[in-house]
């Protein structure tokens, strides 16, 4: 083994090498007694890790970046070495975790962080490029009285391009999205028009009317520049020349169209304004600073929703904690009875809520609360038209009465196990000093408890605040807040307000989304640090 | 953990009073069966009450407020023969999601684990705390940013990207390490060294010691852990849905919410496929119990 557990810290230099030799003839040993199979496993293994490396980076360079290739490159080079050099055994052991936790924990964490700080969302999300480009298709005519191109459609690696033959010189010349047109050199040729071209496969004329919405939205653009217009066709045998209405001045920085002379100019916060305060449709994405956070505490339409969802996010993680907990302990002390019979079966049957998808539970119990059909109302209570999950203030107890529901068999199971563990001397001992059983409850048992369990409350704390499936299955966040600008209700935790804010309805705004991921990580960070300090479960780390 | 078989329940009735006074026999024991009752009313009655919607002929939720009042099977018919909402596959996909996450959860963990609680080395109580910290921050919290990731891995492999099942396995096994590695570090720590310095001795190497010794040792942790991941990843709404586009590649979760999300017409069919949805994760909930509740003991006395 190369990393024993060390009795003493080496004291001299010489020590401390012979060590370093030991330790490393111990390595060598270890790596020779491996099996020949255990080498192939792993140099297969590495062999498809470092394939699709290369090829990740390649096909990034082609897109000309570099920082991602970069690490690829250096992670992949990185994880050879742990694998093919002896010793460095910690490492062999955390390395498959390690990276699947940085790349979709820690570093989605910090891309939230990035995110933050960004307008990225509907109408701003991509580069100003893009945006330029999106805003010249969108606004394309055509050009009157302009040549017609003969074309033909042609096909390679998925994608479609346009073979078109121009009408006065007879040059070949072919393109795509997003690729200019370019000359081809031997083109098929069936009398003026051209037909096909090396390279790629010349779509028949059913292919071509099953893609006839992809073929149609095709746009080449003529030159690199693309005020000079696109090839447009709608029947796949003829192109025309479109132009944009709007003309993009690179030097200049700005839009201006054509038919009204209004002059777009960047407004710093990733559209074009123009003087009068009109934006054009599609922005792109740009730092905006601590914008959004500002936003979520100043704005008066996103700081009231976002306050009282705030306030009841805490009010519902305690409550829920607090009432599943109590409900909990009471009934394993109830069952922890020896004289009581057929405990088993109370238990089988107290543990099925736990074991029930918890979706599914939210779901089935919203139904059960329906204010004109549940089972609640019309049975139950006899045909009264209560409004469970249309109340604010009603919806709230109903979506915390489902979670005791949820809720109660975990902590009986862990109260029970807490209870049955307890040191039976220090309860006889209360015993023999004449204290009441609710004394030695109160006094002893209790706290002894608390101890074991406090760490489980504070993780169940946890996970009720982000608790989403339970909100958004049973009320979807609502009864709505009348006088929010962003997607919020009544019953909403933190973590279903982001999604909807993310990805609910037309306006979908991911720069606030992941601010407000990170203000609640930072709440839960920090009370989960503190609750933490406070069992000591950080001294046991040793 | 479980000192309560009922042979021990046997034994002790028997030694401590065969016939009390009804009095003594309801303040000690008998008001205990009165809670029992109420709470197999409380706990039992939603679940009831689904599987008898599952099975009441029309299925809006007016006509399935009398329980068991006519059975018909209409209703699982009508769950397979969607094929805009295809049930069967969605069955599918979460139990190949679930499993294979779930399974690679463990052994990512286990790996981490053992490590964790075998090794010195520089870095290692670092390690620990970074992984509380992490699990601070569930996943469900970065979903734009996963979102993103996605749709620009997608660029390169489109076989992980958005919309593609692979993908959302490798996002849950980011988690894995960050929810459940301190539970285990727990149970592998009262595992006892001297087993694995003996074994040492004899010639093992750390990888056999691993497979071979070590895992069985904590087989139960495994299956807890096991089980736990493999109810998360199966409830999982947000991510899932977020990341899975076409119906057909959906899972339960996110499949089923579209039969109460639009309108509650078709309650009968949701229940239908509840009652089906529920049968894996219920099934080895009750029969891996007395490992959960150990292993639940266990990480509650770390």
């Amino acid at each position: 083994m190369t990393a024993p557990i060390l009795d003493k810290p080496p004291t001299s230099p010489a020590e401390r090498a012979a060590q370093r030799r030991q330790k490393r003839a111990a390595a060598y040993a270890e790596a020779a007694s491996l099996g020949w199979k255990v080498w192939v496993a792993k140099i297969v293994m590495l062999g498809i890790i470092d394939a699709l490396a290369v090829y990740a980076i390649l096909v990034l360079v082609g897109q000309g970046q570099w920082l991602v290739p970069l690490i690829i490159g250096v992670v992949a080079v990185v994880v050879n070495v742990i694998y093919l050099r002896p010793g460095m055994l910690p490492a062999k052991y955390l390395t498959p975790g390690l990276i699947f936790l940085f790349i979709f924990q820690i570093f989605v964490v910090l891309f939230s962080a990035y995110i933050a700080f960004t307008n990225y969302g509907t109408g701003h999300n991509s580069t100003k490029e893009d945006a330029v480009n999106a805003l010249l298709l969108q606004s394309q005519t055509r050009v009157e009285n302009s040549p017609i191109y003969p074309v033909s459609v042609l096909e390679r690696a998925g994608d479609f391009f346009l073979l078109a033959t121009d009408p006065k010189t007879n040059q070949v010349y072919v393109g795509g999205e997003n690729r200019p047109l370019e000359k081809v050199a031997h083109p098929e040729m069936s009398g003026d028009t051209a037909t096909g071209a090396p390279g790629y496969r010349t779509l028949s004329f059913g292919e071509i009317a099953q893609n006839q919405d992809a073929i149609g939205n095709l746009s080449v653009p003529l030159t690199k520049d693309p005020n000079d217009g696109y090839l447009k066709t709608t029947d796949g045998s003829n192109a025309y020349v479109f132009l944009s209405t709007l003309k993009w001045d690179p030097k200049a920085d700005t839009m201006t169209d054509t038919k009204t002379g209004t002059v777009y100019y960047d407004n710093g916060h990733g559209s074009f304004q123009a003087k009068d305060g009109q934006k054009l449709e599609v922005g792109w994405s740009v730092w905006v600073g601590f914008e959004n956070f500002v936003r979520a505490f100043s704005d008066q339409s996103i700081r009231g929703p976002f306050f009282a969802v705030l306030v009841w996010t805490f009010a519902f993680a305690i409550l829920s904690v607090g009432t599943t907990f109590i409900l909990g302990l009471f009934l394993a002390i109830v069952f922890n009875d020896p004289r009581m019979k057929s405990k088993k079966y109370y238990r089988v049957v107290m543990i099925l809520p736990y074991a029930f998808p918890a979706f599914l539970s939210a779901l089935v119990w919203a139904g059960l609360f329906n204010t004109d059909f549940g089972f609640i109302n019309q049975v139950l209570l006899g045909g009264a038209s209560i409004p469970w999950l249309t109340d604010p203030w009603l919806a709230k107890f109903a979506i915390l009465f489902t979670n005791l529901w949820l809720g109660f068999p975990y902590m009986f199971l862990v109260c029970t196990g807490a209870l049955q563990s307890l040191p039976e001397d220090v309860v006889e001992a209360g015993r023999m000093d004449g204290a009441s059983v609710w004394q030695i409850f109160r006094h002893l048992k209790f706290p002894l408890l608390l101890v074991a369990v406090a760490p489980l409350l504070i993780s169940s704390f946890a996970f009720n605040f982000n608790n989403f499936n339970l909100i958004y299955m049973m009320t979807n966040g609502g009864p709505q807040f009348a006088d929010a600008s962003i997607n919020a209700g009544a019953t909403d935790l933190l973590i279903s307000m982001v999604y909807k804010v993310a990805f609910v309805g037309a306006n979908r705004d991911y720069g606030l989304a992941s601010a407000f991921s990170i203000i609640i990580f930072l709440l839960v960070a920090g009370i989960s640090w503190l609750g933490f300090r406070q069992t000591k479960v950080l001294e046991e780390l040793n | 953990m479980e000192a309560t078989s009922p042979a021990a329940d046997s034994r002790g009735n028997g030694a401590a009073a065969p016939r009390r006074p009804f009095r003594r026999y309801f303040r000690e024991t008998g008001w205990r069966h009165i809670v029992g009752v109420v709470m197999l009313l409380f706990s039992a009655f939603p679940l009831v009450y689904v599987l008898s919607a599952s099975v009441a002929p029309g299925g809006t939720l007016l006509s399935t407020n009398g329980l068991f009042s006519e059975v018909s099977f209409q209703n699982y018919i009508d769950l397979f023969s969607n094929p805009i909402r295809p049930y069967a596959a969605w069955y599918v996909n979460t139990l190949v999601i679930g499993l294979s996450a779930a399974l690679g959860s463990v052994f990512l963990c286990a790996l981490a684990a053992y490590s964790f609680s075998r090794m010195r080395f520089r870095g290692r109580r670092g390690g620990l705390l970074t992984l509380l910290l992490v699990q601070m921050f569930p996943q469900l919290l970065a979903v734009v940013a996963i979102f993103l990731l996605l749709s620009s891995i997608g660029d390169i492999f489109p076989a992980l990207g958005l919309n593609s099942q692979l993908g959302l396995i490798m996002i849950y096994l980011g988690g894995a390490l960050g929810a459940n590695t301190f539970l285990m570090y727990g149970f592998f720590n009262t595992v006892p060294s001297e087993i694995d310095e003996a074994a040492k001795i004899d010639g093992a190497g750390h990888a056999r010691i691993f497979f071979t010794i070590i895992l069985r040792l904590v087989a139960p942790i495994l299956a807890v852990i096991g089980l736990l991941a493999f109810i998360g990843i199966t409830g999982d709404f947000l991510i899932a849905s977020t990341v899975l586009i076409d119906p057909d590649k959906q899972t339960l979760a996110v499949g089923l919410y579209q039969y109460v999300s639009t309108d509650a017409k078709e309650w009968g069919v949701f229940a239908a496929g509840a009652v089906l949805a529920a049968i894996v994760p219920v099934v080895l909930f009750l029969s891996l119990q007395r490992f959960i509740v150990g292993g639940l003991t266990a990480g509650s006395g770390k």
